[in-house]
């Protein structure tokens, strides 16, 4: 679906990416993380031609993504960005519509198909009661649903996230995380960006690792979240747990005060 | 001399009208946001009802059967002309119904590129004259008046002047074929400023009366207003704003950012050069034949907005209708208020301030939220 071959860029000749490769099959989640100033960003607005590579290319179903027009690239991957305010106060229906944007005839004038597949589209991850609100007084965690909701009405194969849950409170990350889940297996290939390695973990089936000397790590995130590899991006801050079956990285070192607990009135009764 | 008795009789009533409707439709929001084609029926003949009511008022008052006899004889529905006095074809023919169209014009080139730029710039507060039109219309302008070789020479400097300050903006601001929006508005800044210090150059050295004049046509009026203008203007308007009407859902995904706006299949740069070119053009145009009318640009869209709803595709078509019934009614007060004529720049200030004041203290923090 969605391969990247080589990919090098500078700005002002400080190396961001160097020879990155990776692939993304259809219908994976996959998880693209890294430390502060490692090229997720830069290798973000490659994929979408934001920018231009200095060298290598990304490809698209086997084409490569410089033939495409703005228009029918839009067609084909649709782009999440991290929740900000809108200058003028939308309702949500019509930020969700504006998905609809690339499949629109000349005269930009959405019809019933594209209202219908708005409708489906806020369905799909429970935001229906929000339709007719202005989606600048609504909390993080929704407008972030709101934009997602848009990325699906653009009815593309796939779909580019930037840090989705950098902003939301923990039950708001989950319901996110569970919601892309939900898309991919659906069969929309997703890339998410993220500064979590837990999200990771629990809820991605492919990783890409990037470290500040270019890609380190690329593939199953049970195989490749290991010590080793923490200790590697993170310098020697994290452990690896296993708890039940799932992964669990927490910080290293940490001395949990037990008595200050125990004192704490509210918890007495554990 | 009736004309200040006139003001009180007509103007007082009408004006609380006009703000009491406009209260109206914002308690009538939902109604709104459901019935498209209604709201813009109404304002349509709020414009018709206004046009002919402003064409009737000033120093002589003109029956309203006698405008409409006087108008379809000349458009040919009625043809006898003889039964019409003479006084009357001057009047109602030559000089109010060409003033009252063109400000019409007016009004639909300043809110419209109005609405353009405030959607292109992702920004609720930027006129029309951002980018530098208006001191470099007022330059050329003041270049035409001490130096007045040829046939409408001011006029046709003062537009050219306006489109070229925009060009240099443009072309200041464009790093590697990207044109960031805070590097624009800086660029805006720089040509309005060098523009404005060479006006000051012209006005420090000019002879009195040209710097009177001078002095006029930097506050803006409909004073030599002519068939000849509206010819001019006419075509200009219509396909500019029949352009960017069609343009409204392009202006909304352009409102999202340049980054947003590309992921979602629409050009930002190509877009937006087209738009912002179309909206110079008409604001040049506008400019060049009633000089610099400040306020229009930056408030109607924003009341249009207020009373209606966000979506450019409404925006667009309302402001142009708002900003008609506005100018024409800014107008009408500005020959009629005192025997002598006040430049309309003073009106639209004075009576848009306090209005859009009130707009944004009623409306709450929302509308400059992003």
């Amino acid at each position: 679906m969605l391969s990247v071959n080589n990919i090098c860029f500078a700005y002002n000749n400080t190396k961001v990416l160097d020879e990155i490769s990776f692939h993304l099959g259809k219908g994976e989640l996959c998880g693209l993380f890294g430390p502060n100033g490692s090229g997720k960003t830069t290798l973000f607005k490659c994929c979408l031609k934001f920018i231009r590579p200095d060298r290598g290319s990304v490809r698209f179903n086997g084409r490569d993504i410089k033939k495409f027009k703005t228009r029918e690239m839009a067609k084909q991957v649709a782009y999440v960005p991290q929740t900000h305010q809108p200058p003028f106060p939308f309702t949500v229906k019509e930020m969700v519509l504006m998905g609809r944007t690339p499949h629109l005839n000349r005269f930009y004038l959405p019809g019933n198909r594209d209202k219908k597949l708005m409708e489906q589209a806020m369905e799909m991850i429970n935001i229906s009661h929000l339709a007719d609100e202005p989606y600048d007084i609504l909390s993080g965690g929704q407008q972030q649903m709101v934009l997602i909701a848009r990325a699906l009405a653009q009815n593309t194969d796939l779909i580019l996230l930037d840090e989705p849950t950098s902003a939301l409170d923990f039950k708001n990350q989950v319901i996110i995380w569970k919601a892309l889940r939900r898309i991919a297996d659906q069969g929309i290939s997703i890339l998410a960006c993220s500064h979590d390695p837990n999200h990771v973990a629990w809820f991605c089936d492919t990783t890409v690792v990037l470290g500040n000397s270019g890609l380190i790590a690329n593939g199953d995130p049970d195989r490749v979240l290991c010590q080793d590899l923490m200790d590697k991006i993170y310098e020697n801050t994290c452990l690896v747990r296993d708890l039940e079956d799932m992964k669990m990285i927490v910080p290293k070192g940490l001395n949990r005060h037990r008595a200050q607990i125990i004192d704490f009135p509210i918890t007495g009764t554990s | 001399m009736i004309g200040h008795e006139g003001w009180q009789k007509n103007f007082c009533p009408s004006f609380m009208a006009f703000f009491i409707w406009v209260k109206m439709m914002q308690v009538k929001k939902i109604f709104l946001r459901t019935n498209r084609p209604a709201v813009l029926g109404f304002l349509f003949l709020s414009l018709l009802g206004t046009f002919f009511f402003c064409i009737q008022c000033g120093s002589c008052k003109i029956e309203f059967s006698m405008v409409v006899k006087t108008i379809s004889s000349h458009v040919g529905f009625f043809p006898e002309i003889s039964s019409i006095p003479r006084i009357m074809h001057t009047i109602v023919w030559n000089i109010r119904l060409p003033r009252t169209v063109l400000a019409i014009l007016v009004g639909v080139c300043l809110s419209t590129s109005g609405a353009v730029f405030q959607g292109c710039f992702k920004n609720p507060l930027v006129e029309p004259y951002i980018l530098g039109i208006s001191s470099g219309a007022a330059f050329g302008a003041a270049l035409g008046i001490v130096f007045p070789s040829f046939f409408m020479s001011v006029q046709l400097l003062a537009f050219i002047f306006g489109f070229m300050a925009v060009g240099i903006t443009y072309s200041m601001a464009r790093v590697r074929g990207k044109t960031p929006t805070v590097t624009l508005v800086l660029a805006g800044i720089i040509t309005g400023s060098i523009f404005g210090s060479l006006v000051g150059i012209i006005k420090y050295t000019a002879q009195d009366t040209a710097l009177r004049e001078i002095v006029f046509w930097l506050m803006g009026g409909f004073y030599y207003a002519g068939w000849r203008d509206v010819t001019m203007l006419f075509p200009i308007a219509m396909i500019g704003f029949i352009i960017i009407w069609i343009s409204g859902w392009k202006i909304n995904i352009l409102s999202m950012g340049d980054q947003e706006a590309r992921s979602l299949g629409v050009s930002p740069e190509k877009n937006k050069f087209m738009l912002i070119s179309l909206a110079t053009m008409m604001t040049a145009a506008a400019v060049s034949c009633v000089g610099i009318i400040a306020w229009v640009g930056l408030m109607i869209p924003h009341s249009a907005r207020m009373i209606t709803e966000p979506d450019h595709r409404m925006v667009i078509p309302v402001s142009a209708l708002l900003g008609a019934i506005y100018l024409i009614v800014c107008d009408t007060i500005a020959r009629t208020l005192t025997n002598a004529e006040i430049p309309i720049g003073i009106i639209t200030s004075l009576v848009g301030a306090p209005y859009l004041f009130y707009l944004v203290r009623s409306k709450g923090q929302r509308m400059f939220g992003g």
